[in-house]
């Protein structure tokens, strides 16, 4: 082949040559590679198929790079969006170690003899979940922490047999938009309730609440338990995993279920995903759970060993009567996870957390001293919290980018002139001073 | 596997811990020291590992070694499609233009990440002859519960909300009864004709006006390419149902025929089977869901959307949306791998995998067939399908034993008792990212096994034999769950 004629593509992904082909098409019996397509109605075979001309490796990266740079990437930009993706500073060993091929490549550990690195991984996995949240089982992660959220709901309807879940008005709008996509044929009605006077209705299998709530505050969750018990139904509770780290955790206010969204302890925000949805609940409801769960036992010899369990309530033995359907769920970023909280571990995951909370109380005592703007309340609050802004947050977020800062989320919808402002470790003193000094020339 | 797991591997994080260690290194704080909020609302104590970094580099990386990978073993997993995943689309999927992107920026500030969804958009379009599509779904389940949740709300908007029932054949993978029941629906179990097509009698005496549709897998599980296709779309769509492909299978098709064009009204499609997305051990994956344009309306949002007159990209909700499948827009990571994958090969590179999928599996078949029972015996598309249920019979060998075998000579074990209609049922899918050599030696291996059955079945029996555990106690797990670290564990 000369370099003019590159007419026939040989792929790099694809080892065999045409001399294999024909030498295993002999083998097969068959002349040519269509005889092997003949099931397929002929009319239908062999369709155009409209895509570009293969890239090579080169001219892909340079395309690539042309595509990120129509993007605005925080990191170049100070950056100030919280409300469910935070940006942390992720050790280089927590990339290294899980892009191992033998962690990225391996499949769902079905076979057990082969996957001891996987399972022992998720195990323990599950065990810092617990330890983060003082739970008492959890299992090996879900899809993301809203769908954590919607399979909780649905789980506590499988345990009491009711079907209204209560839901704080204080908990994300996003969050409640998933639980009704989750539960929307299921013979399950959401109603909301108001944080301030909690009448839970007959029947109501659960209470949900979120822990920083959705516009920042830190609410008591002790009396939220009780309400929820008092009426005979469950309480789960959505935490901001990060705020464990100096925040009582749900296994201490009696939470029945406790789910949290994992991307905040190692994983990068990705414009959304993959994340991992934290999982956890009281021991006597494991056989209710969704998802995968590793458990410890021992070989033929008599060795421990690990290995998925209590399958008995999973799709591919119970297909419609399974706790859920999920098959393929997030096991890499899970250990991300767990190398991340290793890592960091019992004095690390207070430091940062503690760093968020000082900044995010720094930045709020400077707010609210300029003239025009305001804290929505003087609540108790982690590392976010709301503000009203002398005008509409488009506008100012619009003046921010002018200045290499991407502000917070636009509330707006439920509070008016209302923004939504989240600090973290990467969000360095000079940053947040030039994010006050912007804001007070906005008026 | 030849590595030897002793009781220091096994030894857990907090089992590690020493007081005072650290594995990362912490930034200082920066801003003057602000008041902590009282007492009763902090936690006392977090109880977490403490470790140096050189110690968990250790921890992790010997324990990794205890794992088969793609990258490692040949990996024949039936209908799991464990191919070869490029490296150059990992690198782009974490380079920072991308993965630092935060999901709720101004769509001003993305109009790369949109424009790079919109091309993955209309490339798996055109890939699967469908008109639209949502990459929302995070898995292939979690496509197969939005396409089940828009066809009760396409019934439902259209006044017919007696369309209660699902037809799924025997063969399907247990993800589809489950996603149909929590979308709310009564499934009906459809027989395998003989052939292992769907039994055209037995749907046709299972259609009425309650039909809401039926979930197929074409190629099915079983291997094989349904010759009834285009009447069993006609039979479903003629009584009012939808039709809906579960795309699991779908390597076996790219270029050779398009699901949109035989009478599909909704698929997905495993980015992390067909499309390279890795594993991980277990995920994480991406199931778009991608549909005909009369369902356009109820596609899970959001969807991304190119306006060419102002060259702009913009996410929207369609209006009679079943909703959002998470928090945000998808597993983008998954979806910037697809995407690398497409462009890499692009329409070229595309049309050889199913070819050389079918080859590499249909070798496997005519060479092994003499040695296990073939219980269709016709030309398979990307996987096949044996039987060792005269093993069974015969040495009391079953499809667990040979599988365990295997893994004694480095490869891992095809899917097992799976299409459930199979008696002892191995599901052998090679995929086009194999040689010819590898199928050669994967070959002799069953020959040797089978001829290991008769002369030494303890062999079998007993294998794995030089893997860190040998056989495990399932019951012993189910029975007692052990289901997390405790102090009392040592």
């Amino acid at each position: 082949m000369n370099i003019e004629n590159n007419s026939e593509y040989v792929s790099p992904y694809i080892p065999n040559t045409n001399l294999d082909r024909q030498k295993m098409l002999e083998i097969i019996g068959v002349k040519r590679i269509d005889d092997l397509f003949k099931d397929i109605p002929s009319d239908y075979l062999n369709p155009n198929l409209n895509l570009a001309e293969p890239m090579s490796e080169f001219e892909l990266k340079k395309y690539i790079d042309a595509i990120c740079s129509m993007n605005i990437v925080p990191g170049e930009y100070s950056s100030f969006l919280g409300a469910g993706s935070y940006q942390h500073h992720i050790p280089s060993i927590v990339n290294q170690l899980s892009t191992r091929s033998e962690y990225m490549t391996s499949y769902t550990p079905y076979q057990p003899e082969v996957s001891q690195g996987t399972l022992q991984t998720e195990y323990e996995f599950q065990s810092l979940c617990c330890l983060l949240t003082n739970m008492e089982v959890a299992n090996a992660g879900m899809y993301d922490g809203s769908t954590a959220l919607a399979e909780a709901a649905l789980m506590s309807a499988r345990i009491n047999k009711k079907n209204k879940i209560a839901i704080l008005d204080t908990v994300s709008p996003t969050y409640i938009e998933i639980l009704k996509t989750y539960t929307q044929y299921q013979g399950i009605s959401i109603y909301i309730v108001n944080e301030n006077e909690i009448n839970l209705e007959e029947d109501t299998t659960c209470l949900i609440v979120q822990n920083p709530n959705f516009y920042g505050n830190i609410d008591d969750m002790k009396q939220f338990a009780k309400i929820a018990h008092q009426n005979e139904a469950l309480l789960i509770s959505y935490t901001d995993a990060m705020s464990l780290g100096m925040f009582i955790p749900p296994g201490d206010y009696d939470a029945d279920i406790a789910v949290s969204e994992g991307q905040t302890m190692g994983v990068p925000t990705s414009f959304g995903g993959p994340y991992v949805g934290i999982f956890t609940c009281k021991k006597k409801y494991i056989r209710q759970m969704p998802g995968r769960i590793v458990g410890k036992t021992i070989d033929t010899k008599g060795n421990t060993a690990y290995v998925l369990t209590l399958q008995t309530r999973e799709q591919h033995i119970r297909r419609e009567n399974a706790t859920s359907n999920i098959c393929t769920s997030v096991a890499l970023i899970a250990l991300m996870s767990t190398i991340y909280m290793a890592s960091l571990g019992k004095k690390g995951i207070k430091h940062i957390a503690e760093l968020c909370y000082q900044k995010a109380h720094y930045a709020s005592e400077l707010i609210k001293k300029i003239p025009g703007y305001s804290l929505l309340s003087d609540n108790i609050f982690f590392r976010e919290f709301t503000i009203i802004c002398p005008r509409s947050p488009k506008e100012i977020n619009k003046i921010l980018l002018k200045e290499k800062i991407i502000g917070g989320l636009d509330i707006s919808n439920k509070i008016k002139n209302g923004m939504l402002l989240s600090f973290t470790e990467v969000n360095s003193k000079e940053d947040i001073d030039n994010l006050i000094k912007t804001l007070s020339k906005i008026k | 596997m030849n590595i030897e797991i002793n009781n220091i591997d096994r030894k857990l994080l907090m089992d590690r811990s020493s007081p005072g260690r650290i594995g990362a290194t912490l930034p200082p704080l920066d801003v003057p020291k602000q008041k902590l909020p009282p007492n009763n609302y902090l936690r006392d104590n977090i109880d977490l590992p403490e470790l140096s970094e050189s110690e968990l580099v250790r921890y992790f990386s010997k324990l990794s070694q205890f794992n088969f990978s793609i990258d490692h073993n040949f990996y024949p997993l039936g209908s799991c499609t464990m191919k070869y995943n490029p490296k150059i689309n990992d690198e782009i999927a974490s380079m920072k233009g991308l993965s630092n992107l935060h999901p709720l920026q101004d769509e001003s500030t993305i109009q790369g990440a949109l424009k790079l969804m919109f091309e993955l958009q209309e490339s798996l379009c055109e890939i699967t002859g469908m008109d639209n599509i949502s990459l929302a779904p995070m898995a292939g389940a979690d496509g197969e519960l939005a396409g089940m949740l828009m066809t009760k709300a396409y019934h439902l908007s259209n006044k017919n909300p007696q369309r209660k029932k699902i037809l799924i054949p025997d063969s399907a993978h247990g993800t589809n009864p489950a996603s149909a029941a929590m979308a709310g629906f009564e499934v009906i179990t459809l027989p395998s004709d003989p052939k292992g097509n769907a039994d055209i009698e037995a749907l046709k005496s299972s259609v009425d006006e309650t039909l809401a549709g039926l979930m197929i897998t074409l190629p099915s599980t079983l291997g094989l390419f349904d010759t009834n296709i285009l009447d069993v779309c006609k039979i479903v769509h003629n009584a009012g149902g939808i039709v809906y492909g579960d795309g699991a299978n779908l390597n076996s098709l790219l270029g050779r025929v398009k699901l949109g064009e035989l009478g599909f009204d909704i698929i997905h499609s495993n980015l992390h089977k067909t499309f390279t997305q890795p594993h991980g051990g277990g995920g994480p994956g991406a199931g778009p869901v991608i549909i005909k344009k009369f369902l356009s309306d109820y596609l899970p949002s959001p969807i991304v959307k190119y306006n060419q007159k102002t060259n702009y990209y913009s996410l929207y909700s369609p209006i009679n949306t079943i909703g959002k499948m998470g928090a945000f827009h998808g597993n983008f990571g998954a979806l910037v791998r697809a995407y690398s994958y497409i462009k890499t090969l692009g329409g070229s590179g595309i049309n050889q995998i199913s070819q050389n999928a079918v080859i590499n599996a249909n070798y496997i078949r005519t060479q092994l067939k003499d040695y296990f029972t073939l219980p269709f015996d016709r030309t398979c598309m990307h996987e096949v399908v044996l039987s060792a249920k005269d093993y069974k019979q015969k040495y009391n060998i079953s499809a667990l034993d040979i599988a365990k075998r295997l893994i004694d000579y480095g490869i891992h074990p095809p899917t097992m008792y799976f299409p459930l209609i199979i008696d002892e049922a191995l599901l052998i899918e090679p995929t086009e990212t194999e040689s010819k050599d590898t199928l050669d030696y994967f070959i002799e291996v069953m020959k040797t096994i089978s001829k290991e059955a008769k002369d030494n079945p303890e062999l079998l029996h007993n294998a794995p034999h030089n893997t860190p555990n040998t056989r495990v106690d399932e019951a012993l797990a189910a029975r007692n769950p052990n289901l997390r670290w405790t102090s009392s564990n040592i």
